[in-house]
């Protein structure tokens, strides 16, 4: 495997975002137990479109997350492939904590806390997105990677807590230039405030060809790739 | 605490009592306002037929209808009477005080042209979808792209399993069929009766709509 070509290091409770070329894998490892990856994609090309995790699920049969699934967009592109991952289930039904979830450990701020206190998914969010002149209109489902809220056949949705262990990791393949913004806050379904830190290597990934295992998914899941390929006419 | 799978409650509000009774055609939207405490009710009138619906605080359209918020909250993926629609700030936009349909979805998304083709291939890219018709009502009202959110399928069936599965079947709704919600506060409903023909969530026949509201007296 290649040297990464960047290595960060996101502690816990924090947001980030990082602009991902077309054709790089990023590989996301858990450093510590009940790690929780909040994640939103943008293809840098399109102003308004984003990951859309309905037409991810829908397009592919699944209320989970796992490789060799096609993380696609609003638009109809797929957006990154899920190329690898030592967990089969990330969530992507649990969306990401607001103010009201944090609140419930108490008051936090950095006057008292200094830079472990307590702020939101959605806080970090808006801020990583600020930065990119994006605002609280380009919000959408997200994935938390390292989670998993189990879904009853009733229809309930149950947090797993838990889930991931130090080492855990997911691999995503850009499949067009991405904006991607990530907060490693605890789920919000999650009952204890621990957030665990994410290591992010960005490689270059391997060429792939007609028997990738993400073109050979599904009929569904080629034609997203498909259409990545064809963002430029 | 987690609604029960199935719950079929009638509304005792008369027809010919409403302040609004219009009709949507299969394809066709509709855009317009529900003040607080008011009732709005969707009526599936040939049965099978996918409502997707969005609802927006009419005081802040950022202040929108979230399916994940309202899942997570209630620990329950079906929408029936008694869900509490709840916004991406978790304030409660809308109650389902009604529903005699049994269950509905909300993450399943909208059909667009583009996912059109990702999901029955290029020769659908130019059948008629629920995102041009949000893309066209929404303009009216200030409801751009960006806000177009994760929506609400009334009448739709989506089971998910516990092997984390997920599926489209035929629809539980039937000719009739009704769902009713209680404005919580002044909102903005943005509606496109699907045109979907690919899929069994209209039945493959896509048929009209009835919308009444009363007013809170």
């Amino acid at each position: 495997m290649s040297d990464p070509l960047l290595t960060h290091e996101i502690p816990g409770g924090a947001g980030w975002s990082v602009l991902l070329r077309a054709g790089r894998e990023l590989v996301l490892s858990a450093t510590g137990a009940g790690a929780n990856c909040a994640t939103l994609l943008f293809p840098v090309h399109d102003a308004v479109d984003r990951l859309n995790v309905p037409d991810t699920l829908k397009a592919q049969m699944s209320a989970r997350i796992r490789p060799p699934m096609v993380l696609m967009s609003d638009r109809g592109i797929g957006l990154a492939s899920v190329t690898g991952s030592s967990l089969e289930w990330h969530d992507c039904l649990g969306g990401h904590s607001v103010d009201a979830h944090v609140e419930r450990f108490g008051a936090s701020s950095y006057a008292t806390d200094r830079n472990a206190w307590r702020r939101s998914a959605r806080a970090l969010f808006l801020l990583e997105l600020a930065k990119h002149g994006r605002s609280a209109a380009d919000l959408h489902g997200c994935v938390n990677f390292f989670a998993k809220v189990a879904t009853g056949d009733d229809g309930s949705l149950a947090f797993v807590p838990g889930h991931a262990a130090a080492g855990d990791w997911v691999s995503l393949r850009a499949e067009v230039d991405l904006l991607v913004v990530l907060a490693t806050t605890p789920h919000p379904m999650d009952p204890v405030w621990a957030p665990a830190g994410v290591r992010a290597e960005v490689r270059t990934a391997a060429p792939y060809g007609p028997h990738d295992a993400s073109v050979t998914f599904r009929d569904e899941s080629a034609r997203a790739l498909a259409a990545a390929q064809a963002v430029f006419a | 605490m987690s609604t029960a799978l199935e719950t079929l409650t009638s509304s005792p509000l008369e027809e010919e009592s409403a302040a609004l009774d219009v009709v949507v055609e299969a394809g066709d939207g509709y855009v317009g306002t529900i003040p607080a405490g008011a009732s709005f009710r969707i009526v599936d009138l040939a049965g099978n037929q996918a409502a997707d619906t969005l609802f927006y605080d009419a005081a802040d359209l950022d202040n929108r209808y979230s399916a994940i918020d309202t899942i997570r909250e209630q620990q329950q993926v079906y929408l029936t009477t008694g869900s509490r629609l709840l916004s991406a700030n978790l304030d409660v936009l809308a109650t389902i005080t009604a529903d005699t349909c049994g269950r509905h979805d909300t993450i399943g998304g909208a059909c667009s042209q583009e996912s059109n083709v990702i999901r029955y291939g290029t020769h659908t890219r130019h059948q008629h979808a629920c995102r041009q018709t949000f893309l066209r009502y929404g303009a009216r009202v200030g409801i751009d792209a960006r806000r177009i959110a994760h929506n609400i399928n009334f009448f739709m069936n989506v089971p998910v399993t516990a092997a984390g599965g997920l599926t489209f079947e035929d629809g539980l709704s039937a000719p009739g069929k009704y769902v009713e919600v209680r404005a919580e506060r002044d909102l903005v409903v943005l509606i496109s009766n699907c045109p979907q023909l690919n899929n069994p969530c209209n039945g493959w026949n896509p048929t009209p709509i009835r919308l009444l509201r009363w007013d809170a007296s």
